[in-house]
C-alpha cells in the first residue's frame, strides 16, 4: 500500500513537475505551427536546445536574467527566420526535413569539440553555472515547503520556485496563444492551414503569416528550453529528436488546435508515463514478472509504449482528448 | 451590391429570354445553360455594343482593355505549355477562355494571376504591370481568382470562410491581433457584408457550418461569393462549371452574368463549349499553349476550322479514351486521388 | 598549454570550415567577447584544449590491441573534462577475470584482458576525491565490449549534477578497431547517448592533409554512398507509390544490423546463413507491417502526413525494441579483427569491399527489375500516377505489398553489411542513418528512382571527404548542411523534375 501511494505521489509530481511545464511550453509553440498554421516543424527541440544554449550562455557572460531571456528569444527567432525563409515557399514536407534536420545540427555542434569553450561540449554546461540570477529572483523564504504529499526547497533547482516560474510562464504563453488566435489574424493562419493557395488568392501574404507563425512558435520552443534546464544542466543529447517526438506525442495527446490541449497533453502524458515506469519497476521488484519486466529494461519498455500510444492516437483518435471530432487536427496538404 | 439581381430572378427570367436561335439542347449542361441566360443590363449591353465593333481576329484590340497580355510564354521542361502573343480582355465583359484538355488554358489563367511564373512576357491590369507580382498582390489589386477544384477552407465555418476574404482587416495584422478593440468595428462591418452576400448566394442558412460539410456546388458558391467579399474589379473563375451538379449549373450561370451586370469584369475558363456559349460576350479559343481564334460566341462556334481541329475532335470525351495521356486531365485525377 | 593546441593552421581551416557550416543562431547565440574570463571559462578553455590534443594521444599506453590482444580502459573525469587520478575500479569478466586498476591523471588506463566479451567494470566511490563524488544515482558499474583489435573504454563521470539522460545507454562505448585504414582510432567518445561509435577513419583533421588522404577518403565516401543508396532505395519506394515519408524506415536498417548481430555474433550462424535469415526475419516486418497498418489505413484514407506521424510513432517503438534486443551499449556483428584489403590505392576492410560489391549487385539487379519485369514496371507506373496505373489494371495493393517486402530487405541487407564493413553500431544507428537517408533522396530528388544512387554517392562523398577539413564529429552535420543549400538552390533535387502546375 506504501508502494502504492508512493508510485502515485511520484506521478502527481511529475504532472506539475518543471520539465512538464517545459514541454507544456514547447507543445504550444507547436501547436501555434502545426495546429493552427499546418506546418510540419519536426525540429522543436533544436527551438529548445538553441533557447537553453542562448540562456545558459548569456548567463555565465554576465546578463542578468531577463535579459538573458531575451537572448533565448532572439536566438529560437533567427532560427526560425533561417529555416523559414528559404523553406516556407516549398512543399510542406520540406520544412519538416530541413527543420529535423537543422535541429540535429544545432546537437551535434553543441556537443562537438569546436565550440566547447561556450557549450562545454557532450557534457553540456552545469547548472550551477547558470541558475543563479533565476534562483536569486526567488521571493520565497529559505527552507522548504511541504504542500500535500509533495515537499521541495524554496528555492534551488528541484524547488517550489521553479515551479511557480514554470507554470506561470505555461499561463502567459497560453494567454499569449489565446488572444493572438481568436483574432482575425489567427483565422488567416487557420485558413492557411486548410489551404494556402486559397489564402493567396484572396490576396493575403501566405508566406508572411507562415514566417510569423513559425517565429512566435520557434519562440515559445526557445523559452520551454529555457525552462526545461533550469532544473537541469543543459545537456545537448538530451535536447534530441526524442524530445521533439514526445512534443508532438504531447500535442496530439492534448488535441492540436485547441487552446488547453498542449497543456493537459503534457500533464496527462508525463503522470503516466511515470506512473507507467515506476508501476513496472514496483512490479519487477515484487512480484514474479522480474523475468519478463527488469528494473534495467523498464526504460525501454516504457519507451516503446509511447511509440505505441503515438500511433494508437493518430489512428484511432488523432484529434487528441480535447480535439472536436469534426475539427479533425489533419488534413492532406 | 445589390441583392436583388439574384439566383432566383435571373433563373426566373431565363426561360423567356433564352436565345431563340440556339439548336436544341445537346446536353443537361447545355440545357442548363439555355435557361440561365439573363436580361441584359445597360452595362453588359455597352460592352457588347463595344465588342461588336473588335474585329473577330486573334489579338484584336479592345476599345477598353483591363488586361493586356504580350508574349507570355511557359515551358515545362522541353514542352512549351503556353505561348500567347497578343490578348486583350475587354472591361465590363464575360470572356470565355476556352479549348480541348491540355490547351494551356489554366497554365495561362495561373500565370495571369501571379500562381506561376512564366519564362518570359508581360501582362498589365488596369494599366499596371503584374509582371513577378505573388497572387497575393495581384489579388489586392482587384483581379481575384476562384480555383478548378474548390479550395473551401473545411474546417473553418461558412462565415469565416468569408470574413477571411475581407480586405484590410486591421485585426489580421500580428501586433494588432490581440487588442480586440482595434478590430471589432471592422469585423462587425465584414460580417454583415458576408451575410448579406451569403443570402445572394443562399448560403446564410449555413454560416455556422464548417464549409467541409458543403455539397460540390455550395462550394463552388462558397468560393465564388468569397471572391466577391474583396471587392474585385475583375474575377477569373476557373472551370466554375465542373464537377456540379447541372441543377446548380443554371444558378451558378446565373450569379456570373449578374456579376458581368453589376460592372465586373468576368474571365473563365472553361472546357465545355455549350455552357460558353450562352453566357460570354467573347470567347477566345486555346489550343496547344496558342490563342488560335477569338471572337464572339456565335462566330467562334461557326468557325468551322476551330470546331474541328479544337473542340470537335475532343469535344465531349470521357476519360476513356486517349485523352487519359493528357497531363491536365492526369494532374487533375491526381489530385482527386489526393482528395479522397 | 597553448603549445598543447592544435596548430594555427589547423584551427584556422576547422573554424572557416566549421563556420560555413554553423547556423547562424549559434554564433549569435553564443556572446563570446562577453565571456568574462573566470575561473569557470578558464576551466572550459582547459579542457577544451585538453581534448583537441588527447584525440590523438590518449590510446592507452599499458595495452596495445591487435590481432590477438582485446583491451578495456577506464577513465575517469570530472564535470571540467579534467581526469581524476587514484581511484579504484575493478574490471571484471568472462573467464573469472578480475583485476583492479587505480586511474592516473595522465590517461585512460587500460588492460589487456584475456577474452573477447562483456565485461563489467565498477567504480569504488570511495576512493574518488571528496568533493567530486559520484553523482546522485549514477551507476557505479558500467559494461564494455571488449574485442580483438580495440580497447573497450569505459568513463566515470563524477561531480557536478546528474545530466538528465535521453536514453538509458551505458556511459561507455567501443573504440572500433584502426584495422580498417590503419588510422588510429581516438573516437570514442564517452557520453551518454554517444553517437555514431562507428568512425573507423578517424579524425583525420587532425592528420596532415595529402592526396593519398583525399583519395583514401573518396574510397570510404563510395562505400559510405553505395550502402546508404542500398538503404534508401526502400524510402524512395515507399515514398513513390505512397506518398508516405517513412520515420520508421532507419529503424528497419538499424534492424538488419541488430539481428544480424544476434545471429552471427550471439547464436553463432555463419555470416551467409545468419544474414539471409536476418534478411528473410526483415523481409517479413515489411510484410506484417503493410499487413497490419499501412494497407488498412490506406484503406481508410488516411492522409499522408497523418501516416508519417504514425510512422514516427513506429520509428520510437522499434528503437525501443531494438535497445531491449542488444542493449544500449556498442556492438559488432563480426568478432574477429577486420583484413584490410588495399584495391587502387585505397585501403578498406576486405568485408567492406565485399559491401561494397554486394551492394553494387543488389542496385544493378534493383534497377533491371524496375526497368525489366513487369512487376517493376508496373512499380514504376504507380509511382508515377496511381490512378491511372490502377485504370490499366495493376492492383496498387500488390505494388505497395511488393515495395514494403523490398524496402524492408535491401534496409536490413544494408544495415547488416553496414554494421561489418563500419566495425560496430549501437541503436541509434537508425535515427542517425534516417537523416542522411532523406537527405540522399531529397538531394537526387525525391520519387525519382535513380535519384537516390546519385544522392546517397553525393551524401557519402561529402560526409567522408569533410572528414579532412572539419572534426569528425561534425561530419553529418555537413552533409545536412549541404541538404539544406540545395534545397535552397534547386527544390526539386538534382534529377528531379520540377512539377507541373496547372
Amino acid at each position: 500500500m506504501d508502494e502504492f501511494l508512493r508510485i502515485l505521489t511520484q506521478s502527481l509530481a511529475e504532472i506539475i513537475a518543471p520539465t512538464t511545464a517545459a514541454f507544456a511550453i514547447a507543445a504550444i509553440g507547436l501547436n501555434l505551427h502545426f495546429g493552427y498554421t499546418g506546418l510540419l516543424n519536426m525540429g522543436q527541440a533544436g527551438f529548445m536546445l538553441l533557447g537553453a544554449y542562448g540562456f545558459g550562455i548569456a548567463t555565465i557572460a554576465g546578463f542578468p536574467f531577463y535579459l538573458a531571456l531575451l537572448v533565448a528569444l532572439a536566438a529560437g527567432l533567427l532560427f526560425a527566420l533561417i529555416l523559414g525563409i528559404p523553406t516556407l515557399q516549398l512543399r510542406g514536407d520540406y520544412l519538416a526535413i530541413v527543420t529535423i534536420s537543422a535541429a540535429e545540427i544545432i546537437r551535434w555542434i553543441g556537443r562537438s569539440t569546436w565550440l566547447q569553450e561556450w557549450t562545454g561540449g557532450a557534457s553540456g554546461l552545469q547548472g550551477r553555472n547558470y541558475k543563479g540570477t533565476f534562483q536569486d529572483l526567488s521571493p520565497l523564504p529559505d527552507g522548504r515547503t511541504v504542500i500535500g504529499p509533495l515537499e521541495y526547497i524554496n528555492t534551488g533547482s528541484d524547488s517550489w520556485w521553479t515551479r511557480i516560474f514554470a507554470w506561470g510562464l505555461v499561463a502567459l504563453a497560453l494567454l499569449f496563444v489565446w488572444l493572438i488566435t481568436r483574432s482575425p489574424w489567427g483565422r488567416v493562419l487557420k485558413g492557411i492551414r486548410e489551404d494556402e493557395d486559397a489564402v493567396r488568392a484572396l490576396g493575403k501574404n501566405v508566406y508572411s503569416y507562415k514566417l510569423q507563425s513559425l517565429m512566435l512558435g520557434g519562440m515559445l520552443g526557445a523559452l520551454g528550453g529555457v525552462v526545461y534546464v533550469l532544473p537541469l544542466t543543459i545537456a545537448p543529447d538530451a535536447m534530441g529528436r526524442t524530445m521533439t517526438f514526445f512534443t508532438w506525442t504531447v500535442l496530439l495527446l492534448g488535441g492540436a488546435a485547441t487552446v488547453f490541449g498542449p497543456v493537459l497533453g503534457a500533464m496527462v502524458f508525463f503522470g503516466a508515463y511515470m506512473l507507467m515506469r515506476t508501476g513496472m519497476r514496483a512490479l519487477a521488484e515484487n512480484t514474479g514478472v522480474g523475468d519478463i519486466i527488469t528494473t534495467t529494461n523498464v526504460e525501454q519498455i516504457g519507451g516503446m509504449l509511447v511509440g505505441i500510444t503515438l500511433m494508437l492516437l493518430v489512428i484511432f483518435r488523432p484529434q487528441g482528448i480535447l480535439g472536436n471530432k469534426k475539427e479533425l487536427a489533419f488534413d492532406v496538404r | 451590391m445589390s441583392a436583388d439581381m439574384s439566383a432566383e430572378t435571373s433563373a426566373e427570367n431565363a426561360p423567356g429570354n433564352g436565345p431563340g436561335t440556339s439548336p436544341e439542347p445537346e446536353s443537361v449542361v447545355d440545357a442548363a445553360a439555355a435557361a440561365a441566360v439573363a436580361p441584359t443590363s445597360a452595362v453588359a449591353a455597352e460592352a457588347r455594343d463595344d465588342l461588336a465593333q473588335v474585329e473577330p481576329v486573334v489579338g484584336a484590340p479592345k476599345p477598353d482593355a483591363i488586361l493586356v497580355a504580350d508574349d507570355v510564354v511557359r515551358r515545362f521542361g522541353g514542352m512549351t505549355a503556353v505561348d500567347v502573343t497578343h490578348l486583350e480582355v475587354q472591361r465590363g465583359a464575360i470572356t470565355a477562355l476556352i479549348g480541348p484538355n491540355g490547351a494551356g488554358k489554366t497554365t495561362f489563367f495561373n500565370l495571369l494571376t501571379g500562381f506561376d511564373t512564366p519564362q518570359s512576357g508581360t501582362w498589365s491590369f488596369e494599366g499596371r504591370s503584374l509582371h513577378g507580382k505573388s497572387g497575393a498582390r495581384v489579388a489586392q489589386q482587384g483581379m481575384v481568382r476562384t480555383f478548378q477544384l474548390t479550395k473551401a477552407l473545411s474546417r473553418l465555418t461558412v462565415l469565416q470562410n468569408m470574413l477571411l476574404a475581407a480586405p484590410k482587416n486591421p485585426g489580421e495584422r500580428f501586433w494588432l491581433s490581440w487588442l480586440p478593440f482595434t478590430w471589432k468595428a471592422h469585423e462587425k462591418a465584414a460580417t454583415d457584408k458576408a451575410m448579406e452576400l451569403l443570402a445572394r448566394f443562399k448560403l446564410d442558412d449555413k454560416a455556422g457550418d464548417f464549409a467541409g460539410s458543403l455539397s460540390g456546388g455550395q462550394r463552388k458558391l462558397l468560393e465564388m461569393a468569397r471572391a466577391l467579399m474583396t471587392d474585385p474589379t475583375m474575377i477569373m473563375l476557373d472551370e466554375p462549371m465542373a464537377g456540379v451538379n447541372p441543377a446548380l449549373v443554371q444558378s451558378l450561370l446565373g450569379h456570373v452574368q449578374a456579376l458581368r451586370d453589376e460592372g465586373m469584369t468576368v474571365l473563365f475558363v472553361e472546357h465545355d463549349m455549350h455552357a460558353v456559349r450562352h453566357i460570354s460576350d467573347w470567347v477566345v479559343v486555346m489550343a496547344e499553349g496558342r490563342i488560335v481564334a477569338e471572337g464572339p460566341p456565335r462566330a467562334v462556334m461557326q468557325d468551322q476550322a476551330v470546331v474541328d481541329a479544337y473542340l470537335g475532335a475532343h469535344h465531349d470525351t470521357d476519360l476513356g479514351d486517349d485523352s487519359l495521356l493528357d497531363p491536365e486531365i492526369l494532374a487533375r485525377l491526381e489530385a482527386e486521388e489526393e482528395k479522397r | 598549454m597553448t603549445t598543447d593546441r592544435p596548430t594555427r593552421g589547423v584551427v584556422l581551416r576547422r573554424t572557416v570550415a566549421a563556420l560555413a557550416i554553423a547556423l547562424a543562431p549559434t554564433v549569435l547565440a553564443t556572446p563570446p567577447a562577453q565571456a568574462s574570463p573566470g575561473a569557470d571559462v578558464a576551466a572550459h578553455t582547459h579542457s577544451a584544449a585538453d581534448t583537441g590534443t588527447s584525440t590523438s594521444t590518449d590510446i592507452a599506453t599499458d595495452c596495445q590491441p591487435d590481432d590477438a590482444t582485446a583491451c578495456v580502459a577506464v577513465v575517469v573525469l570530472n564535470d571540467a573534462g579534467d581526469r581524476i587520478p587514484d581511484a579504484e575500479v575493478t574490471i571484471a569478466g568472462p573467464g573469472g577475470f578480475e583485476e583492479t586498476v587505480t586511474t592516473t591523471a595522465e590517461g585512460p588506463v587500460s588492460v589487456a584482458v584475456p577474452e573477447v566479451g562483456r565485461y563489467a567494470v565498477t567504480i569504488d566511490p570511495a576512493t574518488l576525491p571528496e568533493d567530486e563524488p559520484l553523482p546522485a544515482g549514477a551507476a557505479t558499474e558500467l559494461s564494455v565490449t571488449a574485442q580483438t583489435g580495440g580497447t573497450g573504454r569505459a568513463a566515470f563521470r563524477v561531480g557536478g549534477e546528474a545530466a538528465p539522460t535521453e536514453s538509458p545507454t551505458a556511459d561507455a562505448t567501443t573504440a572500433a578497431p584502426g584495422g580498417d585504414d590503419g588510422a588510429d582510432t581516438g573516437t570514442g567518445t564517452t557520453t551518454e547517448g554517444g553517437e555514431v561509435a562507428t568512425a573507423p577513419e578517424g579524425d583525420a583533421s587532425e592528420r596532415a592533409f595529402s592526396w593519398a588522404q583525399v583519395w583514401q577518403q573518396f574510397g570510404s565516401g563510395i562505400r559510405f554512398g553505395l550502402l546508404l543508396a542500398l538503404a534508401s532505395i526502400g524510402l524512395n519506394l515507399v515514398f513513390g507509390t505512397t506518398g508516405m515519408s517513412n520515420f520508421a524506415h532507419g529503424e528497419q536498417f538499424a534492424l538488419g544490423a541488430a539481428l544480424g548481430f544476434i545471429a552471427i555474433n550471439q547464436m553463432g550462424l555463419s555470416i551467409w546463413v545468419g544474414g539471409l535469415l536476418t534478411i528473410a526475419v526483415c523481409a517479413l516486418t515489411g510484410l506484417a507491417q503493410d499487413a497490419a497498418i499501412w494497407r488498412p489505413l490506406r484503406r481508410r484514407g488516411t492522409p499522408v502526413m497523418q501516416l508519417m506521424i504514425v510512422s514516427i510513432g513506429l520509428s520510437i517503438t522499434l528503437q525501443y525494441v531494438i535497445q531491449l534486443m542488444i542493449g544500449g551499449g556498442s556492438e559488432r556483428i563480426l568478432s574477429n579483427n577486420p583484413q584490410p584489403l588495399n584495391i587502387l590505392g585505397i585501403t578498406l576492410s576486405t568485408a567492406s569491399w565485399i559491401s561494397m560489391a554486394v551492394a553494387l549487385v543488389c542496385l544493378v539487379g534493383f534497377a533491371l527489375f524496375l526497368t525489366r519485369t513487369r512487376l517493376g514496371r508496373a512499380t514504376r507506373a504507380v509511382s508515377d500516377n496511381p490512378a491511372l496505373a490502377s485504370a490499366t489494371g495493376i492492383d496498387p495493393d500488390k505494388v505497395v505489398r511488393t515495395v514494403w517486402i523490398l524496402a524492408t530487405a535491401f534496409a536490413a541487407l544494408a544495415g547488416l553489411m553496414w554494421g561489418i564493413s563500419f566495425g560496430s553500431f549501437n541503436w541509434q544507428l537508425g535515427v542517425q542513418l534516417l537523416l542522411l537517408m532523406f537527405a540522399a533522396v531529397t538531394l537526387g530528388g525525391l520519387g525519382t528512382a535513380f535519384g537516390a544512387l546519385v544522392g546517397s554517392i553525393l551524401i557519402g562523398l561529402v560526409v567522408e571527404l569533410s572528414n579532412l577539413v572539419i572534426q569528425s564529429d561534425l561530419r553529418y552535420a555537413s552533409a545536412l548542411v549541404i541538404l539544406i543549400l540545395v534545397l535552397l538552390i534547386r527544390p526539386q533535387g538534382i534529377l528531379g523534375r520540377r512539377e507541373r502546375i496547372g
